[in-house]
């Protein structure tokens, strides 16, 4: 009887001769990522618990990301608790200014291949991109963690998802992982692991599984995982013989197994004000929308920029349409390639990287009766604004179609 | 824990992290200072209408979203019984574990109960409405040992001889 | 007896040959300008307060949102709303998100000789096309925005002749914060001040425009430097034809005539929590006082120009690990052109965090607030207290060079202890 790719990997990190699902099980853990929002909570109970100093601290990143730039005075009091935590335990990984945690944790070579990492954040999941077994947790947990470097998890079911085949024109991963949701529902995937294989999979960037694995959380996912191939080493800066480990036996005990024709997916979008409230883009072409917002760490990277610009080339958009790119370096990556002099040719407003607006903090927040289409991962009731804010979650390339007639549109 | 009586507030499916709390007041300084604004997207005056030992009965999915503690910690702030619903996201559900907020897994109570009504809980045992009991089920042990020291910061505390 | 160049644009706003210090006229307007940090309390006097409410001429008003670009909360995108709608249904010429107020009224409608009313303080910009702006709050707006009109009392001319040239690293907004330390925050109080004199011509429009924009501080109700043929270009590129080049006569009447030699300028920086209290880099910097935030942008000192300067300086290093170095373009045109110069791409390798453009750190919302107890040097237009977050925090201002250096080290120093 075979494994899972998330049986094998905590399997490893515990070193356990066999392993199933249900199981508690307590693993090392690899690295951590704490953001700005929840230091002050960490470093409080991380006193309270009585530890006198970190397991490791080369093992713990720090990111300022949701309050980047300040938007409100007490905002300033995250990166006083912050910065002082960094001096009392000895912190290198600090990153202040350079984007979202997220990004920057694969980006940086935080996560790698195989690694366990937690995080103070629900997209946390991400790092699954490049065969990471990453999650989300608390601030009572994590500060556990930084005196332990131990965490108790239960081994999760695993979901497979293959899909196969050839995506047409315009659509993108994003589409792929809305419709999955739409399909499990917001909490079809609770407590469990999501493995996602297939040719459609392996055509794809490291980036656009990026997608996939950020928003697998949306339907409760525990992680969501992809087998490491040539471009994650590649991007990950790790050898094929590190990763040949990191796959899903073929015999393994897969809870289901679900299976997409890539031929098969259009442009979709989740509806106000569920993640699952999942409807073809052409349902509802022709909305009136008020501002169009392209970023966060699900599509706020080069290749999402890429696609903005390719479409919004020339053109002027019609209603505010925010660019809020998910880290410096893919910034700067983007006024390399001439991405970012379109999109402020075509008036887009073109933020700061960070968090933004995504978490409903700044960068372009809405009022009663106001619709944005956005590329982000949550359109909750007030997650931009007022309660009466319609939010519709979309890829880039709908979201860069809809900004040219301040409509929603189908991307051509 | 002890059998407790306690007013039914009824929600719905889903019931996520940011309508717990929104994230514009999570920069307050203390829960207690945020617990006001608890629920507010969906209901701006359920904060304040909830009293000590009030239940919460929601459908399925309750708090789903982001890692926020804050929302578990708002719930005990607003000094809520428990919370029942027919079932829970992952990390809400380890966040209350951690801090002592009492989830109990049910999916028939819905049902049945109206808000306003006075709902029994026996944790670990059953729940009963008008005279009639439904069963309900109690947590793995490693979830107990939490509980019972009191939250993970209390285990921890146990663990580095603080306490 | 000869008039100032504020008395002729008076004359001219008011249809009469003469006009002199103290007489009030009835003017007509060339233009209008509001932007987001009012608009919507004059849309609701409008909607709410007059009886048979319409705009004399639409084409005449200009809304800029600027100041809380992007809306940080639903408070602000609601003022947003009520501009946007109401500039749609009265089609009023509406920008949002593409840059300050005062440098889109200079990249697309000020010419020399006009009156412009600005419901924002720094409207004073204007006069480094030669013609005359001023700031004026949402009651005085609405009654212009409705009738087309306004009154002004004729101010006095202050003049101000410049000699000579600034010396390297030395930059117009030392000039001005010199000037205003020596004149003092109501130096100018209800005057004009008039820029002249071969220093004056020296000078860019991007320079001029750092000069007549701070004026304000000094309390002055217009700053005006005499127009000449940077101005007629700099209007013919932006597409727009410069008419009215009015020029003070021989024998004009000023309250008070300054002389400055430019060459004796130096760097300057001026200390919380007043724009007069006038101090030398070279004094501060001995203090090394420590910064927690530094800010290059605002309408007086987010051009090509300014950014040119922070980049040269940043280049190759790093930003301070504790130190958030802010820029806001002054327009999306000067992001552009920046991107397009590779200054963008230097800043933000430098570790600055470039944001879009806005007024943000310069009024202390938005983007960039400080908080409890911390330091700023910023190129922003005002050092009051509390002005730039927490009124705990302090505020000192500098050029665009001091404050780059300074994001550096990490205290407050100037590009040569780099």
């Amino acid at each position: 009887m075979g494994y899972t790719l998330i049986e094998k990997i905590i399997k490893k990190n515990a070193g356990l001769e066999d392993i199933a699902p249900g199981q508690i099980v307590t693993v090392n853990v690899d690295r951590v990522m704490v953001h700005d929002i929840f230091i002050p909570f960490v470093a409080d109970k991380f006193q309270e618990m009585g530890f006198k100093k970190l397991w490791d601290p080369d093992k713990v990143v720090l990111i300022y990301d949701h309050l980047v730039p300040t938007s409100a005075v007490e905002d300033v009091r995250h990166f006083q608790i912050g910065d002082a935590f960094v001096e009392k335990y000895g912190l290198t990984h600090v990153h202040r200014r350079d984007g979202i945690c997220h990004q920057l944790m694969t980006e940086a070579g935080y996560a790698k291949p195989g690694d366990i990492v937690f995080g103070t954040d629900s997209h946390t999941t991400t790092y699954g991109c490049v065969g990471c077994f990453s999650s989300g947790i608390g601030y009572t947990e994590m500060a556990s963690i930084l005196g332990t470097g131990e965490m108790w998890v239960r081994v999760p079911e695993t979901i497979k998802i293959v899909i196969n085949g050839k995506l047409p024109a315009n659509v993108t991963s994003k589409d792929i992982i809305l419709r999955i949701i739409g399909d499990l529902r917001a909490d079809g995937a609770t407590y469990k692991a999501l493995e996602i294989t297939g040719s459609t999979v392996d055509e794809m960037s490291v980036a656009s599984r990026m997608t996939i694995s950020n928003m697998a959380v949306e339907a409760g996912a525990k992680c969501c995982l992809f087998r490491p191939d040539e471009k994650t080493c590649s991007y990950s800066e790790v050898s094929p013989e590190e990763t040949a480990w990191l796959y899903g036996d073929d015999d393994a005990d897969y809870e289901r197994i679900i299976s997409y024709k890539a031929e098969e997916f259009v442009p979709v979008c989740a509806c106000p004000s569920q993640v699952d409230n999942i409807h073809p883009v052409s349902d509802v072409e022709g909305t009136k929308i008020d501002q169009v917002f392209i970023g966060s760490c699900t599509n706020g990277r080069l290749e999402d920029l890429a696609v903005a610009a390719r479409i919004l080339e020339g053109k002027k958009v019609a209603c505010k349409c925010i660019i809020t790119p998910a880290s410096r370096k893919i910034y700067i990556e983007a006024i390399e390639a001439g991405y970012m002099d379109i999109l402020a040719k075509a008036g887009c407003i073109i933020t700061q990287p960070g968090c933004g607006l995504c978490c409903g903090r700044a960068g372009g927040i809405l009022t009663d009766g106001e619709k944005v289409v956005a590329t982000n991962n949550r359109n909750f009731l007030g997650r931009m604004g007022t309660s009466k804010v319609g939010i519709y979650l979309a890829s880039p390339a709908t979201a860069a179609t809809s900004a040219i007639t301040a409509t929603i549109s189908v991307p051509k | 824990m002890n059998q407790f009586t306690g007013k039914v507030w009824v929600l719905g499916d889903d019931i996520d992290t940011d309508i717990i709390i929104p994230t514009d007041y999570l920069a307050l300084p203390t829960v207690e200072d945020m617990k006001q604004y608890g629920f507010s997207p969906l209901r701006p005056d359920l904060a304040s209408l909830i009293q000590e030992g009030d239940i919460i009965v929601a459908g399925k999915n309750f708090g789903c979203g982001s890692s926020r503690e804050q929302a578990p910690e708002i719930i005990k702030a607003l000094k809520v019984g428990c919370v029942i619903a027919k079932s829970y996201a992952r990390i809400f559900f380890r966040n209350s574990i951690n801090n002592g907020l009492l989830l109990i897994e049910n999916s028939e109570i819905q049902d049945v109960v109206k808000e306003g009504d006075m709902l029994t809980v026996s944790p670990g045992e059953y729940l009963e409405l008008d005279g009639k009991r439904y069963s309900i089920s109690t947590l793995p042990d490693n979830l107990m040992d939490i509980i019972n020291a009191g939250g993970l910061v209390k285990a921890m505390q146990k663990r580095n001889g603080v306490i | 007896m000869g008039m100032t160049i504020g008395e002729k644009i008076i004359a001219r706003a008011a249809g009469v040959d003469v006009v002199k210090p103290n007489d009030i006229h009835t003017v007509t307007l060339d233009r209008m300008m509001s932007n987001d940090g009012t608009t919507h309390l004059t849309v609701d006097m409008y909607n709410n307060k007059l009886k048979h409410p319409k705009i004399a001429d639409n084409k005449k008003v200009v809304f800029i949102m600027d100041h809380n670009v992007p809306a940080e909360n639903p408070k602000t995108a609601e003022a947003h709303k009520k501009m946007r709608n109401f500039a749609r249904e009265h089609d009023i010429a509406l920008y949002e998100g593409q840059g300050i107020c005062h440098q889109i009224m200079m990249e697309d409608y000020v010419c020399p000789g006009e009156l412009i009313f600005g419901a924002d303080s720094h409207t004073t910009t204007y006069g480094a096309l030669g013609a005359f702006g001023t700031g004026v709050g949402c009651t005085d707006f609405l009654y212009a925005m409705t009738t087309g009109t306004s009154w002004v009392m004729v101010p006095e001319t202050l003049r101000f002749n410049l000699h000579g040239k600034l010396p390297e690293g030395v930059y117009a907004r030392d000039l001005i914060l010199t000037i205003i330390g020596d004149i003092g925050a109501n130096g100018a109080n209800y005057k004009i001040m008039e820029f002249a004199g071969d220093g004056a011509h020296n000078l860019t429009i991007d320079e001029r425009i750092v000069l007549c924009n701070l004026t304000v501080e000094a309390g002055a109700k217009a700053g005006i430097v005499e127009p000449d043929e940077k101005v007629v270009e700099f209007c013919q590129a932006h597409g727009r034809k410069a008419v009215h080049m009015f020029k003070s006569d021989e024998d004009a009447s000023f309250a008070r005539v300054y002389e400055y030699d430019l060459s004796k300028i130096k760097p300057v920086v001026v200390r919380p929590d007043f724009v007069d209290n006038f101090d030398t880099l070279e004094v501060v910097k001995k203090e090394k006082i420590k910064i927690d935030e530094s800010f290059v942008g605002s309408c007086n000192n987010g051009r090509i120009e300014d950014l040119r300067i922070a980049a040269d300086v940043v280049k190759g290093r790093q930003v301070h690990p504790n130190v958030r170095f802010l820029i806001a373009p002054a327009s999306q045109a000067v992001y552009i052109q920046a991107l397009e110069e590779g200054i963008i791409t230097t800043l933000m390798k430098a570790g600055a965090m470039v944001m879009n453009t806005n007024c943000s750190v310069c009024w202390g919302s938005c983007q960039g607030v400080i908080g409890k107890d911390e330091v700023l040097i910023s190129t922003g237009t005002r050092n009051f207290k509390g002005r730039a977050g927490d009124p705990s925090s302090k505020v000192y201002m500098a050029n665009a060079a001091t404050c780059a250096a300074s994001a550096v080290k990490g205290y407050i120093c100037g590009p040569e202890d780099l």
